[in-house]
């Protein structure tokens, strides 16, 4: 390390234009142009795109041209494109930690996009810093640990089935853990599924007795997860089964825990009765229980409201389901289902919309500004198109309610680490490009649990959680970041055992040992720099973000 | 680990058989990426910014391009069409024609002198929907992936007349080659296929002529407004009317163009409701002053977020949703269309002049789905998208052969690319589990 320290920086900055994102603000031929008087610059260049093939040749000419040792790429932001050049310097022999990011774009284009001559100024001024502390980069290795090639997946569902059954035929070793006493979640008080009108115990007894059948799956009922240790492929995990505790070395974790009804107390005269939500209407019909001769069915009761904005994805499609079913058995029965944008997205769905109207369902539109009035016999609806309110006679009243993330939740999300969003389903680490991921390496998402979804797209979500988690055990080793926190052996003495940095590390990489000593697990370490900023004696260093680099920057902006 | 000695075959490079290539990939196994076209990374790559984040679609997509290029577990094959499938699930051989390209594609540095130098002008390049002129050499876009130039055989002089050539004469690194073949190559002991052609749109079959497009410069279609607003597209991000380059101050987006219709296709594209609220929400942005109308018939918004991101369209960026029916649009005198449609709050019929109208047009099956379909022997459904059973999703009416995305319904790209990784998983049983 400190070999690299000591020869000479011959740095290379590359000036991104991102198109029009950072050039149609500034000059960026002007910008490349300053980095040539900067200390130890001796190589600058402009690119359309640097994160172009085009652009990472240039990168390595230069690095091979003019004998770089260290390189600066200013452009969009590192949360994107940071491995990109990091594997880009790789390539050409260089440790991929010899390479600093400025972003001149996210933090200055973009955020000074009316002030073109005050952001060209502020991206030189980044590019100095970066440039500083370019010069004072290290080597770093990074860390491999091995990986044990198994799965578990938390929650029985179709999700959760469908997730473990495609681990387990991948050859991984996978344990399924369900909290209830059977497997199938919500399946099992579904009466019929949609669009196909097939019971959906069909489907369920298909997929326990694939369960059972498979020689790789274990599955765990009336089990719950008490404790998870360790990391991505070197996961501990504590499983409570009839008040036993049963220990599991796992690799990979699927989070498929579904999601809960809502019950609308107070809505509508809800009763459970004659008022009844969709799920007891499931019921009622799977016991031929149904003799209403005028059925009312309300769409997003107690959703796409203040109280709780989204849209729940699957009640009008039930809805449709149960109203079809119930034509189909007795054509007189009326069925009006008020609503306020019937969701029946793609081909087949849109199709089932179709049937509904021909079989005579009746389809009228409210408002959530004037929602219906539910009276004893009488539910009194205004209705935009005829500017009328109107009055409709019912004997059975069907309440569309969303699905609700469940209240244990949290006490999960705790255990893996994981974020909630704002109505608590889990969060996935990018809504649109990484959907079954989380943030923290190893641990994945699909269902309900995520989000309100329909039996189609969680039996396609298993799919991709295995898919995805696969990636990662199909590898005897993990590497992860060499841009960590550590404790070196000189700084031991410095460290006066306040267990500040233990308190304050959201990832839980630093404890005690035996010996009374602070240690930090490497592999756990995501190098948010919590421990180093704390640490009163600066006896923990960050990797990456050392005291004398970063002050290098401080220094090249401010003076010293 | 051992290498799997049998490999994944996908075809269609867009956002889904990326996905599913680089999963396949990241497990070990080997994946061949059949393209038809010069470049990967499908639609996505053609969109200025995604719902529900804004986030600028190249630039989260760009990584994963270049990732998929320096893959060692990925084999492209762009120009490439699957002409022949022989054997069964475990074990086919697939016979792939490569058209030529005229470059090659080890020795071009994409440095763009041939296209410079190219006196062929005016052709309209397919990625900037059509409204942006290139060379005859080109490459489609500047970070596009393999980044290597391409020769447009019909439009070149050189190989029409055997005249010309000056861009073998500038090309330094001399990667021009007129004399290469379509080549037709043989793949062997592929265990699976992911079949993932992706959509095509309404314009390319059906003249919207009633709606105005085609007659009215200032009747475009959605993805031609994303190129019109994005920062790389023809008119650089500065939104224009194209008939008087005039800023807009009213636009229209005009959902269910095709969809959900008894004339044209039945069924609902899926993604229109969000995607217009996005690109209101950008046309905003480039003008305060704007004023967005958006007919829609009924709001379809069930994503994460998406409820809260309409909320903020007609909070924060002036976006008015009128629930209604479009009957047709006419062109005022300035080329200004003006839309009639059915107010389904009043039941009343109305008329609105505005300066730009968008048409959400319909998401359609890919063009060639059915010849690919015959080839593999695979069927459709009635809307000639991929059949495949609601409850095995990703699973066509062939063993071993997968699909996902926008091929088997119209759906958006969070959904595109978990399907994606559902077929990859579904491949990887067949590969490993034997």
């Amino acid at each position: 390390m400190s070999e690299k320290k000591e020869e000479d920086a011959r740095i290379g900055v590359f000036v991104c234009s991102c198109g029009s994102n950072i050039g149609g603000l500034i000059d960026v031929k002007e910008v490349a142009e300053y980095a040539k008087s900067l200390p130890n610059v001796v190589f600058t260049e402009d690119n359309l795109y640097t994160c172009s093939e085009t652009g990472l040749a240039q990168i390595k000419n230069g690095i091979k041209e003019h004998n770089l040792n260290r390189v600066v790429v200013a452009s969009c932001t590192p949360r994107t494109h940071e491995p990109l050049f990091r594997d880009c310097i790789k390539d050409e022999g260089l440790n991929e930690y010899l390479f600093q990011f400025v972003n001149i774009r996210d933090q200055c284009t973009w955020v000074h996009m009316k002030y073109p001559h005050e952001a060209l100024e502020k991206a030189k001024e980044l590019i100095q810093m970066g440039v500083a502390k370019a010069a004072k980069l290290e080597a770093l290795e990074n860390i491999v640990v091995d990986a044990t090639p198994t799965a578990m997946v938390v929650g029985g569902g179709v999700a959760g089935m469908t997730a473990a059954l495609s681990l387990a035929n991948q050859g991984f070793e996978t344990h399924l853990v369900e909290k209830d006493n059977q497997l199938g979640g919500k399946l099992n008080i579904i009466n019929t599924l949609f669009p196909t009108g097939q019971d959906a115990s069909e489907l369920l007894e298909s997929l326990k007795k694939r369960v059972s059948n498979n020689p790789n799956l274990t599955v765990y009922t009336s089990a719950k997860v008490k404790d998870i240790g360790g990391f991505v492929g070197n996961y501990e995990v504590e499983v409570e089964q009839n008040g036993k505790s049963i220990d599991l070395a796992i690799g990979v974790i699927v989070v498929a825990v579904g999601a809960s009804l809502l019950t609308p107390t107070g809505k509508y005269g809800y009763d459970g009765n004659k008022r009844i939500t969709q799920y007891e209407l499931e019921k009622k019909l799977k016991d031929n229980a149904v003799s209403a001769k005028d059925i009312v069915m309300i769409q997003c009761v107690g959703a796409r409201n203040d109280e709780r904005k989204y849209c729940s994805n699957v009640c009008c499609m039930t809805a449709l389901k149960n109203a079809l079913l119930i034509k189909e058995k007795n054509p007189n029965t009326n069925i009006i289902i008020l609503f306020r944008d019937l969701y029946t997205p793609g081909t087949h769905y849109e199709e089932y919309y179709r049937r509904a109207r021909e079989a005579g369902v009746i389809f009228l539109s409210y408002k959530l500004e004037r929602e219906p009035i539910v009276e004893e016999n009488n539910i009194k609806v205004y209705n935009e198109y005829i500017g009328e309110e109107m009055s409709i006679p019912y004997d059975l009243l069907v309440l569309s309610t969303p699905l609700i993330a469940n209240d244990d939740n949290k006490e999960l999300a705790q255990l893996l680490k994981v974020p909630l969003e704002e109505n608590k389903f889990f969060l996935e680490a990018h809504v649109k490009l990484r959907p079954m991921d989380f943030a923290t390496d190893g641990v994945f998402i699909c269902g309900a649990a995520k989000w309100p979804v329909d039996l189609t797209e969680s039996i396609t979500q298993g799919y991709a959680a295995a898919g995805r988690a696969s990636t990662i055990i199909s590898h005897d080793t993990i590497e992860v970041e060499g841009a960590t926190s550590f404790l070196p052996e000189y700084n031991k003495n410095l460290c006066s055992g306040c267990e500040v940095c233990i308190t304050v590390c959201p990832y839980k990489a630093i404890s005690k040992n035996e010996n009374d000593e602070i240690e930090i697990t490497q592999v756990l370490c995501k190098g948010c720099g919590v421990c180093g900023a704390t640490c009163t004696n600066h006896a923990i260093i960050i990797r990456h973000f050392t005291d004398e680099q970063i002050l290098s920057e401080i220094y090249a902006f401010g003076g010293s | 680990m051992v290498k799997n000695s049998k490999s994944v075959l996908i075809i269609g490079a867009g956002i889904a058989g990326i996905q599913a290539a680089l999963d396949l990939g990241d497990m070990g196994i080997t994946v061949h990426l059949i393209e038809k076209n010069p470049v990967i990374g499908g639609k996505m790559a053609q969109l200025d910014k995604t719902f529900p984040t804004l986030d600028c679609s190249i630039c989260i997509l760009a990584p994963k391009l270049s990732e998929c290029y320096r893959h060692p577990n990925i084999n492209i094959y762009t120009l490439s069409e699957v002409q022949k499938i022989e054997g069964s699930i475990g074990d086919f051989t697939v016979e792939v024609l490569k058209r030529a390209r005229y470059v090659k594609e080890d020795a071009c540095t994409n440095c763009g002198d041939c296209a410079k130098i190219c006196p062929v002008r005016g052709i309209p390049n397919y990625f900037d929907a059509n409204l942006k002129n290139m060379a005859a050499v080109y490459i489609p876009f500047p970070s596009a992936v393999p980044p290597v130039h391409i020769i447009d055989k019909n439009s070149c002089v050189y190989l029409n007349y055997g005249i010309c050539g000056l861009c073998a004469t500038s090309c330094g690194a001399e990667a021009i080659d007129f004399t290469q073949k379509d080549e037709i190559l043989e793949i062997e002991k592929i265990g699976a296929i992911i079949v993932a052609p992706g959509y095509g749109l309404m314009e390319d079959v059906n003249p919207l002529t009633k709606y105005g497009y085609k007659k009215c410069r200032n009747v475009v279609t959605s993805l031609e407004f994303e190129r019109l607003i994005c920062a790389s597209g023809p008119l650089e991000g500065h939104l224009r009317r194209l008939s008087d380059g005039v800023d807009p101050k009213k636009i229209a987006f005009l959902q269910c163009i095709g969809s959900r219709s008894d004339r044209d296709q039945k069924y609902c594209s899926s993604i229109c409701c969000m995607y217009c609220t996005k690109a209101a929400m950008i046309a905003y942005e480039h003008n305060n002053d704007l004023e967005s109308y958006v007919f829609y018939i009924d709001m379809r918004a069930g994503g994460k977020g998406f409820q809260t991101f309409l909320r903020r369209g007609a909070d924060e960026y002036n976006i008015k949703y009128i629930k209604s029916k479009i009957s047709q649009i006419n062109v005022d005198l300035d080329e200004s269309p003006i839309i009639t449609y059915e107010d389904y709050d009043t039941s009343e019929i109305k008329q609105m002049k505005v300066d730009l109208a968008v048409l959400a047009t319909c998401i359609i099956p890919s063009q060639g789905i059915e010849k690919l379909a015959d080839v593999l022997g695979i069927e459709l459904n009635r809307y000639n998208f991929i059949k495949t059973d609601p409850f095995l999703p990703v699973e066509t009416s062939m063993e071993g052969i997968f699909t996902c995305g926008c091929a088997r319904e119209p759906m958006d790209i969070p959904r595109s690319v978990a399907e994606a990784s559902g077929a990859a998983a579904r491949a990887a049983e067949v590969i490993k589990g034997g």
